[in-house]
């Protein structure tokens, strides 16, 4: 048990850059898509359940002590967009700078010399998890929930949304995070005896679609 | 158990006269199989044709498709596949075996899935390439029939080459899956697809990413080169024919 690292790995000030990232809910306020917390929770329903369990399974498995290296190339299959890998990859690079001051280890060394411009961040997130002592359902909680704070976040600031309201719509997905949690953490379990190709590999079209039509706006709030 | 197993085969070898020889074809149960006139000289060309309606719900079926080194092979279907409803309730589930060996080439294009109204279909579909090998895929899924609600459809698609994974992807919909009706998956679309086109020459040059179609009454649809030697275009739309049009969209390197 070591709840306290966890609080701090899952909190929003950790300084791993997250904040400058909308998790595609800019690009789903722009095509009219998020207007308000109903489509808001919409939205981060459909993400938790698709990308969020990938990335919560992936950090799970890092943290259990699957091979990172063999994790990121997974990633990579299972991030069809470029400016998705790209943004995982600089986002996992930062983490990596604040996760090597406050937990080193030599883990975090190795993965940062094999993947000097970047592994994908769930995979850093994992392996940072393990270099603090905690466990793979902790692992996976933390990737499930930065998988809606961040859009959620995002949208108070797009659509000038009543926090109060948001917080309410976080309070309502927390069973959904649970539960993604759960089956990412059974996922890296099997992962460690049956390779890669046991981690779910959950999609979501739209994502896509808003990631690359986003990438290619020149005037944006969000990085992603 | 209940419900109907079955497994088709195909396999694509060179006949040492510049064109592609069929050792082995042999559909079972509810997959039947054609040979067809291929418009490409290399080429063999096998068309599936679902001899009565597949799968129910219970059913097992699966194809193994291997194109072994040097062989063309394209592989059509002369219909949709429709998942239906089993007596019991059970699971369906297709399985769709694919390898392609060096410098061979496989087009899978099958023609859609439907889930029709209280099917549950698991479908999953493996992609086994050497290195130089060359793969055209097309995957449609259409939820539910005009006018019904979808059915339960799970379908994951993955591709490696040379053992290591170049695209994983899973797509669930319909009663019991969560979130799919968002904005962040589907939003109002009820059909679904991809091309996947893997091609050593993406190696040189690889596919720009782009987003070609920003309408939504037609669909919307994205190009994105992959990890590796290849480029997927990813297509959502209101129904099958805006789909099929979207993703009829030049993938080529």
């Amino acid at each position: 048990m070591n709840r306290a690292a966890l609080l701090l790995l899952a909190d929003g000030r950790f300084p791993a850059g997250g904040h400058a990232h909308s998790g595609g809910a800019e690009a789903a306020v722009t095509a009219g898509r998020i207007t308000g917390p109903g489509t808001l929770e919409d939205f981060c329903r459909g993400r938790v359940h698709t990308t969020g369990l990938v990335a919560a399974a992936l950090a799970a498995a890092a943290a259990a002590g699957a091979d990172p290296l063999a994790l990121d190339e997974a990633a990579d299959a299972r991030t069809p967009s470029p400016a998705l890998r790209q943004t995982a990859r600089r986002l996992g690079r930062q983490m990596m700078r604040a996760a090597r001051t406050a937990w080193p280890s030599p883990g975090l060394d190795a993965l940062a010399t094999a993947r000097p411009r970047g592994a994908h961040q769930p995979v850093v997130l994992g392996v940072t998890a393990r270099s603090a002592g905690l466990t793979p359902p902790d692992a996976a909680h933390a990737a499930a929930y930065e998988a809606v704070t961040g859009p959620a976040t995002a949208a108070v600031r797009l659509l000038s949304l009543d926090p109060f309201a948001v917080t309410a719509v976080l309070a309502r997905l927390a069973p959904d995070l649970d539960e993604v949690a759960a089956r990412a953490a059974d996922a890296a379990h099997r992962c460690l005896t049956e390779g890669t190709g046991a981690l779910p590999a959950a999609s979501a079209p739209l994502l896509d679609v808003y990631a690359e039509a986003h990438a290619g706006r020149p005037v944006r709030l969000f990085a992603s | 158990m209940s419900g109907v197993h079955a497994t088709a085969r195909i396999t694509a070898v060179p006949d040492g006269r510049g064109g592609t020889a069929l050792p082995e074809l042999a559909g079972e149960g509810p997959i039947a199989l054609r040979r067809t006139r291929s418009a490409d000289e290399r080429a063999a060309r096998v068309t599936v044709v679902g001899a009565m309606t597949a799968p129910l719900g219970g059913d097992r079926l699966a194809v193994h498709v291997t194109a072994a080194p040097g062989a063309v092979l394209h592989v059509d279907a002369a219909a949709a596949t429709v998942a239906l409803p089993g007596r019991g309730g059970e699971r369906a589930r297709y399985e769709v075996r694919l390898t392609v060996g060096e410098d061979a080439e496989l087009h899978w294009l099958p023609e859609p899935l439907i889930a029709a109204e209280g099917s549950d279909l698991l479908m999953t579909t493996t992609a086994e390439l050497a290195p130089g090998a060359r793969l055209v895929l097309r995957e449609e899924q259409i939820l539910g029939r005009a006018g019904e609600r979808p059915g339960r459809l799970t379908t994951r698609l993955t591709v490696r080459i040379g053992g290591r994974p170049l695209l994983d992807q899973e797509l669930s919909f319909g009663p019991g899956a969560a979130g799919w009706a968002g904005p962040a998956v589907l939003h109002t679309y009820r059909a679904a697809g991809q091309l996947l086109v893997v091609d050593p020459a993406f190696e040189e040059k690889p596919a720009e990413a782009r987003v070609p179609v920003r309408d939504a009454e037609q669909g919307e649809s994205v190009l994105t080169p992959l990890a590796g030697p290849a480029a997927l275009l990813t297509a959502v739309a209101p129904d099958g024919l805006c789909l099929r049009r979207l993703l009829s969209a030049s993938v080529a390197p």
